[in-house]
């Protein structure tokens, strides 16, 4: 039982934030959404110059060859600097057509995702982030939770109350089941794109839970750091124990994705319901905090905020998370009444 | 990263399953508190006969030197086997450690394996009446007469003061000391005497786990001042770092039990299409899974860094508030048949309020939080 990311994972988690931190500052990240969503070209360049969208992609397919947690440690550095680029939705698509895709879909999707060459689309026909220009789409809609590659579809720009990301609603194209066989895989894929939306979201946590520390170690009023406020220290304890709390559903979808594919049914849903709410609600709390300067456009704890509602939105909310984890519960208390 | 068992884990919770299986603790007994602990106690004899009383210790000290891991382990069989905490939990977590810390070796060859037996109970010292949350405010006092101690004061939810032989006692040995933590002596108190009174205090349940003890003239000798006269602060650190160490894990199975056992009413009434019901069952097997994973992240911590990381502040107080949660759901889905009088889903809803106030109130918790993890300032 070791559960914390080894050295090799903290040395990429380590590079990552050294490099968003150069690359993708609020200055940078207020640019592109101030421009609607331009993402930063030479930004998304360098990353797939490290070769970071193919992350979870094989070697064979061009990939860097690793797992779902390395995977996770950058989708979570990616949202802690709410970066402007189309990482989420390649790295994502990628990593499930590699767990799951048949062969045919893995040779003609994942050189060009892995390189950066194509771009994918991730969501659903109502909301898809970065459909828009993507040569593929991996659709979570079916009710019974198949993902869906879809090609050739209509894509229409969205503008959401986020900017720092692009959006589009999807119409048309042709769609096919993302995997072989019966639908397991493509459900399993689903599993994999919402564990990758809950890794970001942790990130985003993590950095509003950040600012919001600096803020109020800072800002004095009544002579003392507001801070000491235990008012407003239990709202930045509730902000530390729904970040760890996603965190701690993140990485084990992520481990469960590479290591234990029989659990990550539940481990996604864990993540996805921990995610959901826990993201905006360390985000509005991160608002709350900064007081009336986080409510102003300067305040770049916005950003934080609204992206947190839009990965929501693509987890599907928390609720339909928590009866999937009512029902799996209930199975099993069924199963061993019946033993 | 790796959440599977090793093979000495594996090895560990197998032998202890066999020898579980082999050694079923019986039915509780029911409404009758001393028969209850009368079960625990012997519960406890066998548990030291098969080598399992104190996993955590050390072989030299009759323990198995078990990882914290393996004592997670140990916890989380214990609980699912329906078998109850072994009668002198606060001697084997938290006297025990404490006289290893800081006992010296004739304190440990007399106190260590009378506590591993339960021959001779423990029970805590520390708060009073005025000194909850605020320990260091403690009032009651202790003075040198010869080569013993006499001890004046009162203290307060002393845990099984009525079947204790021994109390772990914090004193005043010095009003003068500048700082309210200096002046404290850390005491190993003989229960059986004249000096010490034990009032039962009861429960909100009923029950009766918590005593008064009033302390007028009773004598400590010498020999029993543990870690030095003056260092009371100290010693009572590690006894209270280790309060919350290996319970987590038990607490966290009994808590998944009940939650399943809610489950089972709920499917049984046929409410688990209910949308509000299944979402807020939902919601509690998602906190009973993130109290698991958190409380395991926290023993790699520990493990890793040799001190626990922020998860650890945030588990008691993640339980506490679930447990009422589910408590109070079990309510709403049984209706009166949890609010009936002696009904174990009443036990449990009452018994609940007490988590978010025992070994810690939320609102410490979150001060603990706010100021040692997230290094926020201090109101002066």
């Amino acid at each position: 039982m070791h559960f914390d990311l080894t050295e090799d994972q903290k040395e990429i988690k380590r590079v990552a934030r050294e490099l968003l931190a150069a690359r993708s500052s609020w200055a940078r990240v207020r640019e592109a959404a101030e421009a609607g969503a331009a993402y930063d070209q030479a930004l998304w360049d360098e990353l797939c110059a490290l070769g970071w969208p193919g992350i979870a992609v094989a070697e064979e397919h061009g990939g860097q060859g690793l797992g779902a947690v390395e995977l996770t440690v950058l989708l979570e550095e990616l949202g802690y600097a709410c970066a402007a680029t189309p990482f989420l939705s390649v790295a994502a698509a990628a990593a499930a057509i590699q767990a799951c895709g048949s062969d045919a879909q893995r040779a003609r999707w994942l050189p060009r995702l892995a390189s950066g060459e194509a771009t994918a689309g991730i969501g659903t026909r109502a909301l898809c982030a970065d459909g828009v220009g993507a040569e593929v789409l991996v659709l979570l809609e079916r009710p019974s939770g198949e993902a869906m590659l879809v090609t050739g579809a209509d894509c229409a720009h969205l503008e959401t109350i986020d900017p720092t990301r692009r959006y589009a609603t999807v119409d048309g194209g042709a769609a096919e089941p993302l995997g072989t066989g019966g639908g397991a895989g493509a459900v399993a894929a689903a599993d994999r794109i919402r564990a990758a939306i809950s890794a970001e979201v942790v990130g985003i946590a993590q950095r509003a839970l950040e600012m919001t520390l600096a803020y109020v170690k800072e800002r004095r009023q009544f002579g003392v750091p507001v801070g000491a406020f235990q008012a407003v220290q239990n709202r930045c304890a509730q902000m530390l124990l729904d970040t760890e709390s996603a965190r701690s559903t993140a990485l084990f979808a992520a481990w469960a994705a590479d290591a234990a594919p029989e659990r990550l049914p539940e481990a996604a849903a864990l993540a996805a319901a921990a995610a959901a709410d826990g993201g905006r609600s360390v985000t509005a709390s991160a608002i709350q905090a900064h007081g009336g300067i986080g409510f102003t456009w300067e305040a770049d704890v916005h950003w934080l905020y609204k992206r947190a509602q839009l990965d929501a939105a693509l987890l599907g909310g928390a609720r339909r998370h928590r009866a999937t984890l009512a029902s799996l519960a209930a199975s099993r208390v069924a199963r061993t009444a019946n033993s | 990263m790796d959440l599977t068992f090793n093979a000495d884990e594996t090895a560990f919770r197998n032998e202890l399953r066999a020898w579980l299986a082999q050694n079923e603790p019986g039915d509780a007994p029911h409404g009758d508190e001393d028969a209850h602990y009368a079960w625990r106690r012997d519960w406890q004899r066998r548990l030291a006969d098969g080598g399992w009383a104190a996993v955590h210790w050390p072989a030299e000290h009759g323990g198995r030197g078990a990882t914290l891991t393996q004592s997670a382990i140990f916890y989380e069989e214990l609980a699912a086997a329906g078998a109850p905490l072994p009668a002198n939990v606060l001697g084997l977590l938290l006297a025990g450690p404490t006289i290893m810390t800081w006992g010296t070796p004739e304190q440990q060859e007399r106190h260590l394996v009378p506590i591993l037996t339960a021959e001779e109970i423990w029970c805590q010292g520390f708060s009073e009446p005025d000194a909850g949350s605020d320990l260091a405010a403690l009032k009651t006092r202790a003075v040198k007469d010869g080569d013993e101690w006499v001890i004046t004061g009162q203290k307060v939810w002393t845990s099984m003061a009525q079947y204790a032989k021994w109390c772990m006692l914090v004193a005043r040995t010095d009003s003068d000391a500048p700082k309210k933590h200096q002046g404290l002596t850390y005491f190993l108190m003989d229960m059986e005497q004249d000096g010490v009174e034990i009032v039962p205090l009861k429960q909100i349940t009923g029950e009766s786990e918590f005593n008064e003890l009033f302390l007028d003239g009773a004598r400590v000798p010498d020999a029993n001042v543990l870690g030095g006269v003056g260092n009371g602060w100290k010693v009572a650190l590690t006894t209270l770092m280790n309060e919350r160490s290996g319970l987590a894990f038990f607490l966290q199975v009994r808590m998944r039990q009940l939650l399943d056992g809610l489950i089972g009413e709920a499917a049984g009434r046929g409410l688990m299409d209910d949308p509000v019901v299944a979402d807020k069952l939902g919601e509690l097997h998602l906190r009973c899974e993130v109290l698991r994973l958190t409380a395991y992240r926290g023993l790699t911590a520990i493990e890793t860094y040799g001190q626990p990381g922020p998860e650890g502040s945030l588990t008691k107080w993640m339980w506490s508030d679930t447990n009422q949660q589910l408590t109070q759901l079990a309510a709403d889905i049984l209706g009166p048949e949890a609010l009936t009088a002696g009904a174990p889903w009443a036990f449990e809803l009452l018994r609940a309020r007490g988590n978010s106030i025992e070994g810690g109130t939320t609102e410490v918790l979150k001060n603990i939080v706010a100021e040692r993890v997230l290094g926020l300032p201090r109101l002066k």
